[in-house]
């Protein structure tokens, strides 16, 4: 049964890889407004317990439920309800930052001009928007491919290390958008090393062990 | 919110695809070029006269075609899946057959598109006759066609193996044969004043049937490699 309010639920995950036991019964549930933080050592199988969340890896035994439905039955609604940021940004090195916005969002929602531009200014790229992104810095881009998911307007965010290349400015631009994603009754789970909101009344942990 | 529609889905992906091909232009006209220098050494090697080489016009600037369209084929998938764009596509919840059906039709009108268009010219040089143009672009059309669609499935099996261009070629090119023999029979049988709309219609049965069948290969191989 859908436990009192969460949105978004795992319910004993596991997972091998080979011989390797790498989620061993991973629970999870998240309320609308909540962000969960996971942490663990590498290794440990963050990124793999995120792709599972995502539908990218089916789970061994188990099931991920969005509103109480199994995700992995395709609805058209799960997709536009989710976000994800995986390691890699997605980025085309010869597209413009415009371009890119335009046409990886542009797959799943209809959008216009105006909202990349916004977005671009959130992410302090608009006087660069339309250079070519391989002449952006590691950093800019994944300024950009955080852009992206502030742009999807998604129910849940999945971030997997948010902040991976971003100065102390950038860090603080990824717990802003966290913390607006979730003060508009968002969802948000974030594998991360660093702080990332540790202090706040929404944020939970989840603790990988090895 | 909800889902935008699919047809604007493969729209943006052929778009993408057309506008990054403008920007490396010079990949884009490799196959193009290939073909033209194949071709063009064939009556170097073997005899300038036209009369004996109209003899295996077809079936060299058959030969070409083919080995031409495989070339660009190994990275078709490989850079989408290896900068993270292939799991949002996965994820986008757009039926991915479709996308990737988008992106090989891209493909096809950067490659396979000049190849048809170029085939007279190429032809005439060999000294193909004007009665079989016709024969020689409707046989390629189809032909390079269904060989960016049976390249598209190789690729998406091939693509978590690295450099698996030979592992590519083995396995597209025994499905391309049937395309080959009847695709050089119909020029042939044109250039004899015959009807070729014999091989020509099971050209276009194999096109349809690789049209039909392609899409869902090509999005269950691309899922395999996108889990990994």
């Amino acid at each position: 049964m859908l436990a009192d309010g969460a949105l978004f639920e795992a319910r004993s995950v596991n997972v091998w890889r080979g011989d390797r036991h790498i989620l061993r019964d991973v629970s999870l549930e998240l309320r609308p407004g909540q962000f969960l933080k996971v942490v663990g050592p590498n290794g440990v199988g963050k990124t793999t317990l995120l792709r599972v969340l995502c539908g990218l890896l089916p789970a061994e035994s188990g099931g991920v439920f969005w509103k109480g439905q199994s995700v992995s039955q395709r609805s058209d609604h799960w997709p536009v309800e989710l976000a994800y940021l995986g390691h890699q940004n997605a980025l085309k090195g010869d597209l413009s930052s415009v371009e890119n916005l335009r046409f990886l969002n542009g797959l799943r929602v209809n959008i216009d001009i105006d909202s990349i531009n916004l977005t671009l200014a959130k992410v302090g790229l608009l006087s660069r928007g339309d250079l070519p992104t391989r002449s952006l810095s590691a950093g800019q881009k994944r300024r950009l491919a955080l852009g992206r998911l502030a742009l999807s307007g998604a129910a849940l965010w999945v971030l997997d290390e948010p902040a991976t290349n971003l100065d102390s400015a950038g860090v603080a631009l990824v717990e802003q958008l966290i913390a607006e994603q979730v003060a508009r009754g968002g969802l948000v789970i974030a594998a991360a090393h660093q702080p990332l909101l540790d202090d706040a009344v929404y944020t939970r942990r989840l603790e990988l062990a090895a | 919110m909800s889902l935008a529609p699919t047809w604007q889905a493969a729209r943006l992906v052929l778009q993408r695809d057309l506008t990054l091909a403008t920007r490396r232009w010079d990949e884009a006209a490799q196959p193009l070029i290939f073909y033209v220098v194949v071709t063009t050494l064939f009556p170097l090697a073997t005899t300038p006269d036209l009369s004996q080489l109209r003899v295996i016009s077809g079936g060299v600037v058959w030969v070409a075609a083919l080995l031409a369209s495989l070339l660009a084929l190994e990275s078709l998938f490989r850079s989408d899946v290896e900068d993270g764009t292939m799991e949002q596509w996965v994820l986008s919840g757009q039926p991915l057959g479709w996308l990737l059906l988008a992106k090989v039709l891209a493909h096809w009108i950067l490659t396979g598109l000049p190849l048809v268009l170029m085939a007279p010219v190429v032809g005439t040089a060999l000294g193909l006759p004007f009665s079989a143009w016709g024969t020689l672009m409707l046989s390629l059309l189809m032909g390079t066609g269904t060989l960016s669609i049976l390249g598209g499935i190789g690729a998406a099996l091939t693509v978590g193996v690295r450099r698996g261009s030979v592992l590519l070629s083995l396995l597209v090119l025994p499905l391309a044969m049937p395309l080959l023999i009847f695709g050089a029979r119909a020029v042939a049988m044109a250039m004899d004043g015959e009807s070729p709309s014999g091989p020509l219609q099971l050209l276009a049965a194999i096109f349809f049937l690789s049209l039909s069948l392609g899409p869902l290969a090509m999005s269950a191989a691309i899922r395999i490699s996108v889990e990994n």
